[in-house]
């Protein structure tokens, strides 16, 4: 995100800019109920698909309303000691229908602002599908997002501590998807593994749904990189070019390492290599050229392939989607290769390591190492909390031999035969 | 009268069903099925999980027919579904009690 200067009464409304950010926003709105749900619901095992369309729908809900409540202030408010937002915006209260934020409308910049935490949490369920209560779900998405996504933002992004500090997320490397990788880590670590995990088979319901979703995530994500330049110019442009050239290599390297080390390229490679290609251009986006794009996107490629397929293996943590595998460990490459690619000549005065400017890989670092320990303490403490009130976070093993969309949903996802 | 369940290759179907036509036999039970024998399965990988899929897809047909038939349709359906390779199918004779036509009553061969 470009930080906004408070608005000037000089600047004024720009219509352009503020089209383009409200398409952008109803881009980023998609990439959860439907993105998002798709390629987490087609990865999921049939009898759960359900449930996890379902916990990624109220994920985007509640998110909604927190974030117009109290979110949005904690999360932008103003200032207290770098750390979070007061609650001077509570209910949104003090904010007008003419108020302007940079060019646009604050309300755009806050609805906006709503679909990225709104997707943030989501990706958190990627790692525990298949076994965690609904009504824990619920309480979890309510406390993660109050007391982990907002303050992460609002020290990148809502004034706080690492913008201080120089460090550089566009779009959310830090925010997004370092934040919501080790959260879900944590979350899986706590939950535990699926009853059977590494002996019973446990396929997919549907890669045709996936790669329907990673299509619609790669799409969307144009509004999430591009529509983070809040503003319709050439920083935005360059985000919008990077975004897609990061995503294609991505899904190339995938499938040529799988293809190479599996004798198959798969759809789901292909479609995990896009996401993979996304989530590392992420907080880039604005800042680096189309070569290091390639770069990026090639990188984010090999390590999410090797990150999914050997790093689960071998330590063993049940990671069900790979929330970690891919968000986590791509958006830690992407964090720091936004220290070592940042370019002046695409934002000025922001230049990285390949730019005489190698402090920002430190800082990058930093950042990066402050947002693992935070998400990973805070998500301990939300689950604490979310045991008490909800008496246990897992299912019975029965629910979970039986199948959540039957045993919490009491439906079945399609009418065939099964 | 004996009962015939042949398990069949499921590309095979068509064949097997023109030639039990063209000797005269007119109905039939088809079921999919699940199996294995000599074939080998296959390998799917998922983000890593590799899966041994063992069973391959098979039909399961049933016919009934009159006792003196029984080798006229075990070679018809033998020569359609036949395709020299491992994994063709088998074919089992069941002996059969009785078989009753729904509509009209009617038992035995004239039920068949």
């Amino acid at each position: 995100m470009l930080l906004p200067a408070a608005a000037l009464a000089a600047d004024g409304l720009d219509t352009g800019d503020t089209a383009w950010v409200i398409v952008a926003t109803a881009l980023v709105m998609m990439m959860t109920p439907a993105g998002l749900a798709l390629f987490y619901g087609g990865m999921s095992r049939y009898k759960n698909l359900l449930n996890t369309l379902a916990m990624t729908f109220v994920a985007y809900c509640l998110g909604s309303i927190i974030w117009v409540i109290w979110g949005y202030t904690l999360a932008f408010g103003p200032d207290v000691g770098g750390m979070i937002g007061n609650l001077n915006n509570l209910f949104l209260n003090g904010i007008g229908v003419n108020d302007l934020t940079g060019t646009i409308p604050t309300y755009v910049f806050i609805v906006f602002q709503m679909t990225f935490a709104g997707i943030t949490v989501a990706l958190v369920l990627g790692s525990v599908v298949d076994r965690m209560k609904f009504s824990s779900w619920l309480v979890f998405t309510i406390l993660w997002l109050t007391l982990v996504y907002c303050p992460v933002a609002h020290w990148v992004w809502g004034g706080g501590w690492m913008a201080d500090m120089g460090a550089l997320d566009f779009a959310g490397g830090n925010v997004v998807h370092i934040n919501a990788g080790i959260s879900g880590l944590v979350l899986a670590l706590v939950l535990g593994k699926r009853l059977g995990y590494g002996k019973e088979a446990m396929f997919p319901s549907s890669i045709t749904l996936t790669a329907l979703g990673a299509a619609l995530l790669w799409f969307g994500w144009f509004g999430f990189n591009a529509g983070s330049a809040l503003a319709a110019n050439g920083i935005a442009a360059s985000a919008f070019l990077v975004t897609n050239t990061s995503a294609a290599v991505g899904a190339l390297t995938w499938m040529v390492v799988e293809w190479k080390v599996n004798d198959r390229p798969t759809v789901l490679g292909i479609a995990s290599g896009i996401v993979a290609g996304l989530v590392a251009i992420t907080p880039a986006a604005g800042f680096v050229n189309m070569p290091a794009a390639l770069v990026i996107g090639i990188v984010a490629g090999l390590i999410g392939f090797f990150s999914v397929s050997r790093l689960k293996m071998k330590f063993g943590y049940d990671d069900s989607l790979d929330a970690f595998g891919v968000h986590g460990i791509c958006g830690i490459w992407g964090a720091v290769a936004t220290g070592i690619f940042a370019n002046p000549a695409i934002t000025e005065g922001v230049s990285g390591l390949l730019y005489g400017n190698p402090r920002q890989v430190v800082v990058q670092l930093i950042s990066i190492a402050a947002t693992i320990a935070f998400a990973g303490v805070g998500t301990l403490v939300v689950i604490w909390i979310t045991k008490l009130v909800t008496g246990g976070i897992r299912v019975d093993g029965d629910e979970e031999i039986q199948g959540l969309d039957s045993a919490i949903h009491g439906e079945r996802a399609f009418e065939i035969g099964i | 009268m004996k009962k015939i369940e042949a398990i069949i290759k499921p590309f095979k179907l068509d064949d097997v069903r023109q030639a039990l036509s063209d000797i005269g036999v007119q109905g039939m039970t088809i079921t999919e099925v699940k199996g294995y024998g000599r074939q080998k399965g296959h390998k799917e990988i998922y983000r890593g999980a590799e899966y041994l899929v063992d069973f391959m897809p098979k039909i399961k047909l049933e016919i009934v027919v009159p006792t003196e038939r029984v080798d006229d349709v075990i070679a018809a359906v033998r020569n359609a579904a036949n395709t020299g390779k491992i994994g063709d199918g088998k074919i089992f004779v069941i002996p059969l009690e009785g078989v009753i036509r729904v509509r009209t009553g009617e038992k035995g061969n004239d039920a068949i």
